[in-house]
């Protein structure tokens, strides 16, 4: 039975009626749009997931933002203000994409600066230096492309559309990075350093970025019944390795993995044991810079409040002066 | 003409460079995240004005250079831009009454010099005069929000006016390269230019009921690479990689 301990808002069970037809129509392929009737669980979960990932890319502004002034020529500099503004955009179009699940993007954000929602744990490492932001573009945008082609097929319609154009604009921004790495790993012996440093501070925390191992995912099973996901972690991550260990190789670069290799049998990449303690330290706010993130965060939503409310009383102004003179 | 050509885009683009390089540093700390987004994108569009001109510039020295090396190898006191461009930031009050100033003066710039006889010239001042009009939209639309809403917000502007006010004389500064560029149909003319700022920037400060000041010091010094402290903070961290790394590419 699809309702089998699922419960409704108020604790209620769900009707199993409409339930089996809910899921048919998923499994029909077809879109969930916003007036839909859907189980609670099913709200839940992408409000969780859809406003975990609009966190994620507002919060991701910041450890490439980093480097915007510091761009070392004009062109750079252009490209990464665009990339960060399309990062900021994508925020936007999610926390879009979930107000249509009955929330607004003010609760929204008073979850995330409050720290009771997450955002992806990749943006609590630092970039101290410019490769980082190649190493990003690269492996971490790479990653994020795994896991969101996927979800321009999604049931939840809003979803998957505002995932369209998202995959676009990453697949640009992977390409932009993997050129950076490539600059720099031809160039002087300095810069070779630099953009192996990188590489060696972004692998692990970018296969961490798949989330826990399957048998360790809370979340999996449901959510791939309800097609909100479409492949398991393990086998994102795989194809993300076999994918991006050549590009490496092309560079001239080292993985940071004494344990990896061409298994011949299987046709994919072996690999070494991620460090889940460290994966679940970062998650839990003990990475290297989550308090730093959250306090710019909260440092812009404090210092902006002045605006914003400048902003509402003179709209309300301008609405009553316009109701005065009619 | 050539040297003089030279020596006024380097105005232009140093102008524009140092104030996309502020506004960039809004990135991500906006007040909202739409204006997160205009931000940037103002600032995107001002670093790539800057990019033509240096390119301009760059094309008409001996021998010729990138725009590169003109934005990342230059020192504070051969850069050329009005000191009010390299200003700290400051809060969303200060640098938008900052960028309206700056909108108003680049939309009568950019507007006569379209006209202007240098092809090469009219054709970026095309370009970016389309821009420059979204720029001022918001810029203009925001400094009346601020003026006419809070008490906070009046305050700030009002303190943002004070602090800004005596640096927008020197926008309209000349020198002798500029003026034999004028009398030549290259360069606009800059008094024209001052003219319609003022009718257009005085009676929209009254609009919004604030208050010019009534003295303060006037900067000047910009065209002779006289600068405020600030710029050479702006250009340590502007221009680290490429002093770090001679020579390299990126």
């Amino acid at each position: 039975m699809y309702s089998q301990g699922l419960t409704d808002a108020k604790g209620q069970a769900e009707p199993e009626e409409l339930m089996a037809e809910f899921q048919a129509k998923i499994d029909r392929e077809e879109k969930i749009e916003p007036r839909d009737w859907m189980p609670e669980a099913y709200r839940k979960t992408l409000i969780r997931q859809m406003s975990q990932h609009a966190h994620s890319e507002i919060v991701g502004q910041l450890p490439e933002g980093n480097w915007i002034t510091r761009a070392p020529t004009l062109k750079r500099k252009m490209i990464l203000l665009a990339k960060v503004q399309d990062e900021a955009g994508h925020g936007l179009y999610i926390y879009s994409a979930t107000e249509t699940l009955g929330v607004t993007r003010d609760q929204l954000t008073d979850e995330l600066l409050t720290g009771k929602a997450k955002y992806s744990s990749i943006f609590n490492y630092p970039t101290p230096s410019w490769a980082d932001i190649g190493a990003i573009g690269w492996l971490v945008d790479g990653a994020a492309i795994m896991n969101q082609v996927p979800l321009c097929r999604a049931s939840y319609g809003p979803y998957a559309r505002s995932m369209i154009r998202i995959c676009k604009e990453e697949s640009f921004h992977q390409r932009q990075g993997y050129e950076i790495m490539t600059v720099l790993a031809r160039g002087s012996q300095a810069q070779k350093d630099m953009a192996q440093r990188a590489l060696n501070r972004f692998w692990w925390p970018a296969l961490m970025m798949f989330g826990p191992s399957d048998k360790d995912s809370t979340h999996s099973a449901q959510s791939m019944q309800w097609k909100i996901k479409r492949f398991t972690n393990d086998d994102l991550r795989q194809k993300f390795i076999d994918a991006t260990v050549p590009q490496a190789e092309h560079l001239g670069l080292t993985v940071p993995d004494p344990d990896l290799q061409w298994n011949e049998t299987t046709g994919h990449y072996d690999h070494g044991e991620i460090d889940w303690h460290e994966f679940m330290q970062v998650i839990k706010g003990n990475g290297p810079c989550n308090k730093e993130r959250m306090q710019a965060r909260i440092n812009a939503h404090e210092a902006g409040a002045w605006v914003r409310e400048a902003a509402q009383v003179f709209q309300q102004n301008q609405a009553k002066s316009n109701s005065e003179a009619a | 003409m050539q040297k003089d050509l030279s020596q006024y885009t380097l105005r232009l683009a140093d102008s524009a460079l140092t104030m996309g390089q502020r506004l960039a540093e809004w990135c991500g700390h906006g007040p909202y995240l739409e204006e997160d987004v205009a931000l940037t994108n103002v600032s995107l569009d001002l670093i790539g004005h800057a990019h033509m001109f240096y390119q301009m510039a760059g094309a008409m020295q001996e021998p010729a250079v990138t725009a590169d090396d003109l934005a990342f190898l230059r020192d504070a006191h051969e850069y050329r831009n009005p000191l009010i461009t390299e200003l700290p930031r400051g809060d969303f009050a200060y640098t938008t009454l900052k960028q309206y100033f700056i909108d108003v003066f680049n939309l009568y710039l950019y507007q006569a010099m379209a006209t202007s006889t240098h092809e090469e010239l009219a054709a970026v001042a095309k370009k970016a005069g389309m821009e420059v009009k979204y720029h001022l939209a918001r810029s203009e639309a925001w400094c009346e929000r601020l003026s006419l809403s809070t008490d906070e917000a009046k305050a700030r502007i009002q303190q943002a006016l004070d602090d800004l006010w005596f640096y927008t004389p020197e926008l309209f500064e000349t020198d002798a390269a500029m003026q034999r560029l004028t009398a030549a149909g290259v360069a606009p003319d800059y008094a024209t230019i001052q003219q319609q700022w003022q009718q257009r920037v005085e009676p929209f400060m009254a609009l919004c009921g604030l208050t010019l000041p009534q003295a303060g010091w006037v900067a000047t010094g910009g065209l002779q690479g006289e600068h405020t402290e600030h710029l050479g903070f702006m250009l340590a961290e502007m221009q680290f990689l490429p002093r770090a790394y001679p020579g390299c590419e990126w």
